[in-house]
């Protein structure tokens, strides 16, 4: 499984340490509440909701440079736009917000 | 360059203001999490540059757009690639970039966006105002409406005016150099101390005089080369 990086966040902040501490910042305190409200929809059942939770979140897998990640995040939100639920992509993306949960912290 | 985010996702706007730091020439004065916030924010507020992100709760971006009554340079921010063919469907839409936005990428943007705020700002300028058509006049307590296009000469006799126009004379009481003041330059000229022609009906111009209607008006030595300027010759 392909691992979280922070080769874009390095990249936004050009060395500048205080940018990438705003940035790291933001990102571990912004995902936990993503995975909440993801979690939360999930448990509701609401679709809608759903797919924009997923949508939120595959933004992060993308600055994470979770490129797979993001492609199948990205075939799990369209599914759910037609109203989809595919079970084994929902565990796929889980085990990704695992992944990048114990990621974030160890920065 | 003034610029706002809007963007429901934090991280998404830090980025773009990470990014709008590197660059000189913009100036990221404000951000929001919803579009309904900068509607309000953008009725009092004159901006040149928008990054917008397209998928957002309960009001999207390009549902944002369309209440645009004069929109400002919109860059979208998405994470969205299908729906870039309707948002270049808009004029005042900039560039189309997805999620997660590189610098190199980002520049270019804004540049392409500082060039088409400069035509712009070119094609304003050069703009002429637009043309009057008709003005009133005041003849025994009656105010009425004289088309300018339909006037061929105003005279001037003594305290009054006299303005002839193809189906009828008016005469006021004005002065040639009030009346001056009311007319479009490409139109009229002064061509003689007591009359003002409008050049688009000479009907021929003979040494010091110029034939208009069935007027012969005499043509001041002074104001030739001006009138000549007004002719379009072969």
């Amino acid at each position: 499984m392909e691992q979280p990086n922070l080769n874009y966040i390095n990249q936004l902040a050009r060395g500048d340490d205080s940018i990438r501490k705003t940035l790291l910042n933001v990102i571990k305190t912004e995902f936990p509440q993503d995975i909440k409200d993801y979690y939360e929809s999930v448990e509701i059942k609401d679709f809608k909701k759903i797919e924009e939770n997923v949508h939120r979140i595959k933004h992060k897998f993308g600055i994470l440079g979770l490129d797979k990640s993001y492609d199948k995040a990205n075939e799990f939100e369209s599914h759910l736009r037609d109203k989809q639920f595919n079970l084994k992509e929902q565990q796929n993306f889980n085990k990704i917000l695992i992944t990048i949960s114990e990621y974030l912290q160890t920065i | 360059m003034n610029c706002i985010v809007i963007d429901d996702e934090k991280m998404a706007r830090v980025i773009i203001k990470t990014l709008c730091e590197q660059i000189k020439s913009i100036n990221l004065v404000e951000e929001f999490s919803n579009a309904i916030q900068a509607i309000k924010y953008l009725n009092e507020n004159q901006i040149d540059l928008i990054f917008l992100d397209i998928h957002m709760p309960n009001f999207s971006g390009l549902d944002f757009i369309k209440t645009l009554k004069d929109p400002p340079k919109i860059i979208f921010t998405t994470s969205d690639p299908q729906f870039a063919i309707e948002a270049f469907g808009y004029y005042f839409i900039v560039d189309y970039l997805l999620k997660p936005i590189e610098f190199p990428r980002f520049e270019k943007a804004v540049k392409k966006a500082e060039r088409q705020l400069f035509v712009q700002n070119q094609l304003d300028q050069n703009k002429e105002p637009a043309l009057k058509n008709d003005f009133y006049v005041n003849i025994d307590r009656r105010l009425i409406k004289i088309d300018l296009l339909n006037i061929y000469l105003i005279e001037a006799k003594g305290d009054y005016i006299n303005i002839k126009t193809e189906n009828k004379n008016y005469v006021v009481h004005s002065t040639l150099k009030k009346i001056e003041e009311k007319l479009p330059d490409s139109l009229f000229l002064k061509v003689h101390r007591s009359f003002i022609i409008n050049v688009k009906k000479i009907i021929d111009i003979e040494d010091n005089s110029v034939l208009i209607n069935k007027d012969v008006i005499p043509v001041s030595r002074s104001k030739r080369p001006e009138l000549m300027k007004h002719l379009d010759f072969l």
